[in-house]
């Protein structure tokens, strides 16, 4: 399916998905559609629908309050969908560490195929792993 | 039937036709909203990648609703688009008459935005009914000042309902667009055409940041990807719609052509314009203009064009 792929890496929706985070990735995923990074260039286009989504912007630890939600979400995407974990709370939880609220195996809730860390990471790195992303779909 | 109406219906001006110009013009439309913003926008065939892209994805059905509904709106939609499309194309193109006049488009019109409606309101989805139940309102607004324009060129016409008489009157005795009553009749269309689109300050069924999309939140795969091509091809058809009632058409020879794709453009542009530099109104407000403003506008071109200005 490498024809498939090359025009999947060329138009890549993302839904943002906040799962417990301190907001600051939040506010740096939007910087991703300012003028000054225009990620729209590369085809890739802020969605408001799960459904519509290639890729999951994940960022936050996953406490247990947002867990069955952030599930829920997952299964509700339209196959292939990718989840990118953004900052270094989905990967080894920043200074959440060690709350009491967060849960056990991430893994379980949600399956992360890519981290971009940094706390927050800055735009010019998210954009380095999106094009990563698109290099493996590339082949 | 004869076989040149298969060619028309299917490749020009129908289905491919209008499908890859409206893909096109759909990257005009992302290019000029990012270039509003001072962003760069993008690649040239990004609409064609996303269309394609679509057709590749999972198609989730939703487990409430009605599910045959679901599937079958968005390809029903694309049929209607698609003959509106080459009954206009064809008189435009080759002034000539595919059996339906100007009655048939608005129907056919209407009942695209009935397939919205039912394909929005068939998934149970809270939003998608909230936006479906806007589209309805949306269409009580613009249908009756957009009836009442397309009176004035048949009037004008001398009581001509054929897409292809209302041509050849514009060409024996000058475009429409140049009198009183054209030109009232002209502005009020473009802003009907900006709310059957659903593009900005009319974008209230499909509000992007309320109600995610509206009526599509719920469609996934193909069927998303045939309404994306339908809201595109629509970009296509519109124009193409006012350019024949009111601008006298296309002279597809020599310098013409040149004329045909300005004019083409600059409508398109304006829309874009339109969409880029109006925040989006409320649904009250949409109704109080079509009906306080537009439509007594839309009599008085009537009355005009009555008495011949
Ligand atoms: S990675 Fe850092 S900035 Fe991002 S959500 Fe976690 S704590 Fe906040």
């Amino acid at each position: 399916m490498g024809w498939y792929n090359k025009r999947l890496a060329k138009s890549i929706w993302v839904f943002h998905m906040s799962a417990s985070p301190c907001n600051n990735c939040d506010i740096e995923i939007l910087d991703l559609l300012t003028p000054k990074y225009d990620i729209e260039r590369l085809g890739i286009k802020l969605v408001g629908s799960v459904r519509h989504a290639d890729v999951i912007l994940l960022s936050g630890v996953i406490n247990q309050k947002v867990a069955p939600r952030v599930k829920k979400i997952y299964e509700q995407a339209a196959k292939p969908c990718f989840v990118v974990g953004v900052g270094t709370c989905p990967s080894g939880g920043c200074c959440f560490n060690d709350s009491y609220n967060i849960v056990e195996k991430r893994e379980d809730v949600i399956p992360i195929d890519m981290y971009i860390p940094g706390c927050p990471p800055k735009p010019e790195a998210m954009i380095e792993g999106v094009a990563k992303l698109i290099g493996v779909l590339n082949g | 039937m004869k076989p040149e109406f298969v060619f028309y219906l299917l490749v020009f001006p129908g289905l491919l036709f209008t499908s890859v110009l409206g893909l096109l013009i759909g990257w005009v439309d992302r290019k000029v909203t990012a270039r509003f913003t001072y962003r760069v926008g993008p690649p040239l065939f990004q609409n064609f990648n996303d269309f394609f892209k679509l057709l590749g994805k999972e198609t989730i059905i939703v487990k409430e609703g009605v599910h045959s509904l679901f599937i079958v709106a968005p390809f029903i939609a694309f049929g209607v688009m698609v003959l509106i499309s080459a009954i206009i194309g064809t008189a435009l193109f080759y002034q000539y008459d595919l059996g339906a006049d100007i009655i048939v488009v608005m129907y056919l019109l209407m009942i695209y935005s009935v397939m919205i409606i039912l394909g929005g309101a068939s998934t149970g989805n809270v939003y998608s009914s909230v936006g479906a139940g806007r589209e309805i309102k949306l269409l009580l607004a613009d249908e009756l000042a957009f009836i009442l324009i397309c009176l004035v060129p048949i009037i004008k016409s001398g009581y001509q309902i054929k897409l292809d008489s209302i041509l050849m009157a514009q060409v024996t005795n000058g475009a429409f667009i140049g009198s009183f009553s054209g030109l009232i009749a002209f502005i009020i269309g473009i802003l009907c055409i900006q709310a059957k689109m659903a593009l900005t300050p009319f974008s209230i069924p499909e509000a992007e940041t309320e109600l995610v999309e509206g009526p599509l939140m719920e469609y996934s795969g193909p069927p998303l990807a045939f309404w994306k091509l339908n809201q595109l091809m629509m970009y296509v058809a519109f124009p193409f719609l006012l350019i024949l009632l009111f601008w006298g058409g296309f002279e597809l020879i020599g310098i013409g052509i040149l004329w045909a794709v300005l004019k083409y453009l600059s409508i398109v542009v304006l829309m874009i314009i339109i969409k880029n530099t109006n925040p989006r109104i409320r649904i009250d407000t949409a109704l109080h203009f079509f009906w306080k403003i537009a439509t007594p506008l839309a009599f008085i071109a009537i009355i005009l064009a009555v008495f011949g200005y």
